[in-house]
């Protein structure tokens, strides 16, 4: 016969052991599914980055005609025999949108997050922040197809040439990132404590100088890294540029005439040329850039938040 | 009175850039709905493409955009909810666990074409599952998973403290707190990211060019047997979405009516986006008070 407390010391102590097992099951698993997020985002890279560099080891391309060159005919060679992989049209006409955009569309963005906040902060919040979310939700191709139908006519009828271009590519970005900027930007501004504008009203200073003087002030790395974020989306953001660039791989004249960006001619080359070939491989190279651009994006960011800890 | 008029006139500059954009958006938002709807009607939706006569329709893409949606949702739910869970409940404050969160934040701002030629390269070509929903199914669950992820750490984030210091003060583990306590309560939070998710996975385009494919096989809608090669459900067979179908006959200019076909399809995605956000938050506060009984 075992005795009533033996029984219960039994019970607890198996109670015990199932509950330490289901514990470590738990916390196993979720780290599995980590675990694959991991595993993940070294194979982008490893793949990315093996193909991308294939123009370079086995094609004898040369790194600074990548940079530097203007010509982009990988199937073709130069007289040194290396194939002509110029990338730098397509360089300048990434990082110009990409530049572009964020330029019109900051002050426009932050401008809308301060209103959100500090000027109508109902209206901002029960109207605007419902169409902002909603915005950033739209596909990219549906706003490729209003720089299609919209931008590129108006552009061509207003200024000389075809239409398609840098000014159209930036137009388009320019409406696609608002919504990113706008949302970070009024979390950056929200996340301003209130004593701080207490305390400047309180010193008798009107809402416009709280505004820029401690508001914007105080919010600026958060605003700065929202800043980031819409040109990391723009500079990645690859059919709604291709559809309105032109996709001609050299240095425009103007800004209304046809460009191209890395993206663009990634997505359009890809389904014309086949895997293994010079100038598919030239492709890859442009994808492995872009993936190196994003981390450079994250890597200001993770800079600019560490800064704000330090503060 | 120098400053009060400077604070008045900041104050019109900021009324002026909100009218400004609120009459953009009205105005574009506008545009694609009216320009679309006259070309939306039940032909339309159900009839399949034609490629040089006008007149066709986007059946069987939107027939795949909703497959893709969903094959997609199977995969990155349950794993998301896993990652989530780590990174709220048992991570750990330590280098380990920072880059862990610099790894998904690098995963969440790949660009979609990137992850789209990542899932050529592995599903497409070196696992041979060729142009198909499932190989688009994989890179839409790359783009998403990170996403999905941050949604369901913060959902589990929000619930306060004390609920797990009384699942631990009773006496259960830590796993059966997340499980009963926790994660019904970041339930609400949870789903309604999911829906949002769920939006951007639906007019992704770059991802599936070179994983789905950019074409639709005659479709034969009696014939539901995952198996045969014209059921809409077979995963293996390549399927071009309705975002992907805007891009391609933009870009590819033999069809006649083109600008109509592209018009009424960024309707249906425009509406299809306006329906997710707004079930995203009737759902969200509908399972809210059905779990808080409020």
């Amino acid at each position: 016969m075992i005795n009533k407390e033996e029984r219960k010391e039994a019970i607890e102590q198996w109670n015990n052991q199932t509950k330490v097992w289901t514990e470590k099951r738990g916390k196993a698993v979720t780290f599995l599914a980590v675990s694959v997020m991991i595993l993940l985002s070294f194979s982008i890279l490893i793949f990315v980055a093996s193909k991308g560099i294939t123009i370079f080891t086995k094609n004898n391309a040369s790194l600074a005609d990548f940079f530097f060159g203007t010509e982009w005919k990988p199937s073709a060679v130069n007289e040194e025999g290396r194939p002509l992989v110029g990338a730098l049209p397509m360089i300048f006409g990434s990082f110009s949108v990409t530049i572009l955009a964020a330029v019109i569309c900051s002050p426009l963005a932050i401008g809308a997050a301060v209103f959100m906040t500090e000027i109508s902060p109902k209206f901002g919040m029960k109207v605007l922040q419902p169409i902002i979310e909603l915005l950033v939700g739209i596909p990219s191709v549906v706003y490729g197809f209003l720089g299609v139908s919209l931008v590129v006519p108006f552009l061509r009828n207003t200024f000389s040439g075809s239409g398609f271009g840098i000014a159209a590519g930036t137009i388009v970005l320019t409406i696609m990132i608002l919504p990113t900027i706008t949302s970070l930007s009024v979390d950056a501004i929200r996340s301003v404590p209130d004593s701080l504008r207490e305390a400047s009203l309180a010193l008798g200073a009107t809402r416009w100088q709280t505004i820029y003087r401690v508001v914007l002030k105080t919010a600026l790395p958060g605003l700065l890294t929202a800043v980031i974020f819409g040109m990391a989306r723009a500079f990645g953001e690859a059919l709604a540029v291709q559809m309105v660039i032109g996709n001609s791989t050299v240095i425009p004249d103007s800004l209304f005439e046809p460009a191209s960006t890395l993206t663009s001619i990634l997505t359009m080359g890809m389904g014309y040329t086949v895997m293994g070939q010079v100038d598919n491989n030239a492709l890859w190279t442009l994808a492995l850039m872009l993936l190196l651009m994003s981390y450079v994006f994250i890597f200001i960011i993770r800079i600019i938040g560490r800064r704000r800890e330090q503060q | 009175m120098n400053k009060k008029l400077a604070d008045r006139l900041a104050t019109a500059v900021f009324y002026f850039i909100a009218g400004i954009i609120i009459a953009l958006i009205a105005f574009l938002i506008g545009y694609i709905l009216f320009r679309g709807i006259t070309v939306i009607d039940w032909n339309f939706l159900t009839s399949p493409p034609r490629t040089s006569r006008p007149g066709g329709g986007i059946g069987p893409q939107l027939f795949n955009s909703f497959y893709l949606l969903v094959i997609t949702l199977v995969i990155t739910i349950p794993l998301s909810l896993g990652a989530g869970i780590y990174m709220a409940e048992y991570a750990k404050k330590n280098r380990f666990t920072d880059f862990l969160r610099t790894t998904i934040e690098v995963l969440a701002s790949l660009p979609s074409i990137v992850v789209g030629l990542f899932g050529f390269l592995l599903f497409v070509n070196y696992m041979g599952w060729g142009f198909s929903i499932f190989s688009g199914a994989l890179a839409l669950s790359v783009f998403n998973l990170p996403l999905m992820v941050r949604v369901v750490e913060q959902s589990l984030s929000a619930v306060p403290q004390d609920q797990r210091e009384a699942g631990l003060a009773l006496g259960i583990s830590r796993w059966e707190t997340v499980k009963k306590i926790i994660l019904p309560r970041a339930l609400p939070g949870i789903i309604t990211g999911i829906i949002l998710a769920s939006g951007r996975v639906f007019g992704e385009a770059a991802a599936l060019i070179y994983t789905a494919g950019m074409s639709s096989p005659n479709l034969n809608f009696n014939d539901w047997n995952p198996l045969s090669p014209a059921s809409p459900l077979n995963p293996f067979r390549p399927a071009e979405t309705l975002a992907v179908h805007i891009w391609k006959i933009n870009s590819e200019g033999i069809m006649p009516d083109a600008q109509e076909i592209s018009a009424g399809s960024s309707a249906i995605l425009v509406i299809a986006i306006l329906f997710f956000n707004i079930s995203a938050r009737w759902i969200g506060r509908i399972v809210h008070k059905r779990l808080t009984a409020s």
